[in-house]
């Protein structure tokens, strides 16, 4: 039984319809990376998963459960965490306040979980009492990571995490996604830079006009002279 | 398709032929004195209500300050038709004014000046300090000449006096005012979310009845004037019926000329722009639209067609009385008008203009008369004494009920009884 | 120094009271402007609602003959607070929420709020009428005449300014622990910071909507309370108290608490001192002065005043629309 289980999924805002039948499964521990051309509907994806549109047809299981359409609001509590590409964090409140609001839900004692994040990221540590929107963008990420970490997720979801970053901070954003999916979270992220990507994924999921083109391991994918071609630029 | 436009076109016809046969009740019932009169100061919340749709309906405007362009237009009409006061004329006052007028004209371009040092190489803090050095000047000065000037002039004259010109250059008046006034608001507010000119068109909306109020040196504060010239025979000439029949047709064919050129307006491409910044601002932006020019224009139009339609109204009653511009009346009742004839459509505007101003004038009685049972049963049998001021509470009945359409409106018909229907091009 | 007290009364304390009363009211009007996106038109009779609720209270519990050491308004305004709180709650619950499920635009919401406010003040006056009352059901209010050195005019204060002064720093400082140290009082700045974040990171929202709503309408009690024991209870106050409150929440910046109680204060004095006769306090230097004393010397005629607030708006609308204290401009 996989994790993250979504079958033909059609979704659309309103009237218009983006994704034409998706098809996306992870087990659990895995990377999995959507990637394709502008439009393709791969941030779409994401945002059905927590019913942010209209979902016509297909389904969305997660963990043996049906969450076909459930609100954002309740993605925490299915222990989903949720990384967008922009606006990531609480810019007036502290770094620290950041990853107590990570842990809303939570009733229980997260000093341990908190600790392991300032470990993971030690830059927050030094700046915890500082408000987030005074850090840089690097920080910030870290910060969104960090928060997303809270609730300790079985799947995290990545929003072009390494967008409007340098080329530097790139790759340490991949390692920090190795090193998170390490500790046991599965990672589902949509990426624009395809390559790197990939190469960090168990799975890979190329997606063109709403719809799979190609899915296969990450380095199958990458091997495949075809999507080379078409969607890695040569 | 077809039924599609049939439907909504056998809509306003049935929805105006039953407004026909209220009209012909009233009529029938009341005489045609009082219907008349009716009709009259219907038509000029319709025109108001135009002005107020096309903010609302065409540009998503929030203004809660109507009854301020009202008061505005009215009074500068009031001004310019009112026959001269030979009193004023003959004292020092004209020179005062006139004095008035070019120290307002100096500070202006002063303050022009200092909001555009920066221009000329100016540091912003330097303009700064100018900024608020023009602004503390400018209110001294005029402050000072309008505290000696109000003095001279109520004592010599008791108040300025109109300046006897034709009626309709009055109302014209009415309109260049209120726009002008509108032009300062929008200026300032129109960058911002709607919210904001929400809160500055109430606050000026407060201060322009303020202002009329206690300027008695320049329209004779709450000591009322009248009687207002007519631009039709008044009454006073002779027949009663005939001289409001005939101020009818005026309001009717000003109404009507209005609808005309703002039908025209939302199908040009102008319309279709500010239908288009509306219904997706940023997409409008992206594209090259200068949004908050059009919707600066659009805000003008509307608080022009207010002065002008204030102006009307405020003539029709023939007593210029600055305590008798009510938030309620003047801005609140126009906008149950506007969202429950269909905002955004100009027929639903007139539509609802004519059917909630008849229902206002009705109801006014039926809560008086509501309340005088009341009194009367609670007296009789239970002895309940109500009390001093219990009918002119039934005034706040019909706030009550205000609020309440409003609300349920918005909840239950956001379209209003005639919606706006999309134009396909 | 006689008309330094005349100052002291007219100028600082006057400024202080009003301050005090607009900082309540803007409180709440900036946490609802920067949580639920929208002006609360209603903010105004919402704060004499309050008044009215305390007012009931006092009236029924001297009716009952119970006399306290403080004035009964205050001592009962704490449940009327709760009462205010609860109502506050039911108009969102009947009006603002059903529209902001529909995912009406926020500028449906400030219209929904005019059509409550006028129901409100139809409610109050058809039950009240409109002639101002008085707080004090049970014995006058105290008047607390301090003599001061060199002096022969006393400083004036009265019991309710002083417990005004002491109930807004209270509360002020029970807010700021609230939202720097409650965990939903860190929910509610995080909603106000990031609404679309706060729910993805499962915040309740509905729990931060009640918690605004309780504050913002415990607070409107308390500062139309305070506003009427200070004067008289004025049921007709709505439009003209609500423009220097929201004059101080867009100074302090929008969503902004702390930035409301410094705009509070600020439209409070300028207003008090804009028509603050300065000629009073000028007068002992007469002889020296350039120019005739004249006998009143206030920047703005009483009967102008609400046009402080309205200026002070403006100029920060042009200038600085955020706002003092860097808030959103939404």
């Amino acid at each position: 039984m996989s994790l993250l289980d979504i079958k033909d999924l059609h979704a659309g805002y309103g009237a218009m319809s983006i994704l034409k039948g998706v098809n996306l499964s992870l087990e659990a521990g895995e990377i999995g990376v959507i990637v394709g051309p502008n439009g393709a509907g791969k941030s779409t994806t994401l945002k059905a998963i927590f019913g942010m549109l209209n979902i016509t047809e297909g389904s969305i299981h997660f963990d043996g459960e049906d969450i076909t359409g459930i609100g954002s609001e309740q993605l925490a509590s299915h222990r989903i965490s949720f990384v967008p590409q922009e606006n990531n964090v609480f810019p007036t409140l502290s770094v620290h306040e950041n990853l107590e609001m990570g842990a809303y839900i939570r009733r229980d004692d997260f000093s341990r979980v908190m600790d392991h994040v300032y470990e993971i990221f030690p830059p927050l540590k030094e700046k915890r009492h500082q408000p987030a929107g005074e850090l840089s963008g690097g920080q910030r990420q870290m910060v969104a990571f960090g928060r997303a970490l809270m609730i300790e997720p079985k799947l995290i979801l990545l929003d072009e995490p390494t967008a409007g970053l340098s080329p530097m901070f790139m790759s340490q954003i991949f390692d920090r996604v190795i090193a998170i999916n390490q500790t046991g979270v599965t990672v589902a992220m949509v990426e624009q830079n395809a390559k790197q990507a990939l190469a960090i994924a168990h799975k890979g999921f190329v997606l063109a006009g709403g719809q799979n083109s190609y899915t296969d391991t990450g380095q199958n994918l990458l091997n495949n002279p075809d999507v080379a071609k078409s969607f890695l630029g040569g | 398709m077809s039924s599609q436009t049939q439907n909504p076109i056998m809509r306003d016809i049935a929805l105006f032929a039953a407004l026909g046969v209220l009209v012909l009740v009233i009529f029938v019932s009341q005489g045609a004195v009082y219907s008349v009169r009716m009709l009259v100061e219907a038509g000029c919340y319709g025109i108001i209500a135009l002005g107020l749709t096309i903010q609302w309906g065409y540009a998503g405007l929030f203004n809660v300050g109507i009854m301020g362009f009202i008061a505005a237009g009215a009074a500068s009409s009031m001004l310019m038709t009112f026959p001269r006061n030979p009193d004023f004329w003959n004292s020092g006052g004209p020179e005062l004014a006139g004095l008035f007028i070019v120290k307002l004209i100096a500070c202006a371009l002063a303050l022009w000046l200092a909001n555009n040092s920066n221009r000329w190489g100016v540091g912003p803090r330097l303009r700064a300090l100018l900024i608020t050095i023009a602004i503390a000047v400018s209110y001294l000065v005029l402050s000072f000449h309008m505290t000696v000037m109000s003095e001279e002039i109520e004592k010599a004259s008791g108040w300025m006096g109109g300046l006897g010109l034709p009626v309709f250059f009055g109302w014209i008046i009415a309109g260049v005012i209120a726009g002008i006034i509108a032009w300062f608001v929008g200026k300032i507010c129109l960058g911002l979310r709607s919210d904001y000119l929400a809160i500055a068109t109430l606050g000026i909306a407060q201060i322009i009845k303020h202002f009329l109020k206690n300027a008695d040196w320049l329209t004779n504060g709450t000591l009322t004037v009248s009687p207002m010239p007519w631009p039709v025979p008044s009454p006073a000439d002779g027949e009663f019926l005939f001289a409001r029949a005939a101020y009818l047709s005026v309001v009717a064919v000003a109404l009507l000329i209005t609808y005309l050129l703002l039908q025209r307006a939302y199908h040009s491409p102008w319309g279709r722009m500010m239908r288009a910044i509306r219904d997706n601002e940023e997409a409008a932006g992206a594209m090259g639209k200068n949004v908050n020019r059009r919707r600066l224009e659009i805000f003008i139009l509307g608080c022009v067609l207010m002065g002008i339609g204030g102006a009307m109204l405020i003539h029709f009653t023939s007593i210029y009385d600055p305590s008798g511009f009510l938030d309620l009346n003047h801005t609140f009742l126009i906008w149950v008008m506007v969202i429950l004839g269909g905002s955004g459509n100009n027929r639903g505007a007139i539509f609802g203009a004519i059917f909630v101003y008849i229902v206002w004038v009705m109801s006014e009685p039926l809560a008086v008369m509501l309340f005088a049972t009341i009194a009367t049963y609670g007296d009789q049998w239970l002895g309940w004494e109500a009390p001093s001021d219990f009918l002119s509470r039934a005034l706040q009945m019909r706030v009550f009920v205000i609020g309440l359409t409003i609300t349920l409106v918005l909840r239950l018909a956001p379209q209003g009884l005639l919606p706006e229907r999309q134009a396909r091009h | 120094m006689n008309d330094l007290v005349f100052f002291l009364n007219k100028g600082i304390t006057s400024g202080l009271i009003i301050g005090s009363i607009y900082a309540l009211g803007a409180i709440g009007l900036t946490l609802i402007f920067g949580i639920l996106r929208f002006a609360h038109f209603a903010h105004g009779d919402l704060m004499t609602l309050g008044a009215f609720v305390t007012l009931i209270l006092a009236a029924a519990l001297a009716a009952l003959g119970v006399t306290l050491p403080l004035p009964l308004a205050f001592v009962v305004m704490f449940p009327a607070m709760a009462i205010t709180a609860v109502l506050a709650i039911g108009l969102d619950k009947m009006f603002y929420k059903p529209l902001r499920q529909a995912g009406a635009r926020p500028v449906v919401l400030v219209m929904a709020s005019v059509g409550v406010t006028l129901m409100l003040q139809g409610v109050i006056r058809l039950f009240a009428g409109v002639r101002s009352r008085d707080m004090f059901v049970e014995a006058p209010k105290e008047i607390y005449r301090i003599p001061i050195p060199g002096a022969t005019r006393k400083l004036v204060v009265t019991e309710p300014q002083i417990l005004l002064m002491l109930f807004t720093i209270v509360a002020v400082i029970a807010l700021h622990f609230f939202l720097t140290r409650a965990r939903l009082g860190k929910a509610m700045r995080a909603v106000s910071d990031n609404p679309d974040l706060a729910r993805i990171t499962g915040i309740n929202t509905e729990h931060v909507v009640w918690a605004t709503w309780i504050i913002g309408g415990s607070l409107a009690c308390a500062a139309g309370t305070m506003l009427s024991m200070d004067v008289t209870l004025k049921p007709d106050l709505s439009f003209n108290i609500l423009l220097p409150i929201f004059a101080a929440t867009i100074v302090g910046g929008i969503g902004q608490p702390y930035g409301a109680i410094a705009g509070g204060f600020l439209v409070g004095f300028c207003e008090t001192l804009a028509v603050f006769n300065w000629s009073i306090v000028l007068r002992p230097f007469k002889d020296e002065l350039w120019f005739d004393l004249p006998s009143n010397m206030s920047l703005v005629p009483t009967e102008y005043k609400l046009m402080v607030p309205f200026l002070i708006l403006i100029i920060v609308l042009i200038y600085r629309p955020t706002g003092i204290f860097k808030g959103r401009v939404l």
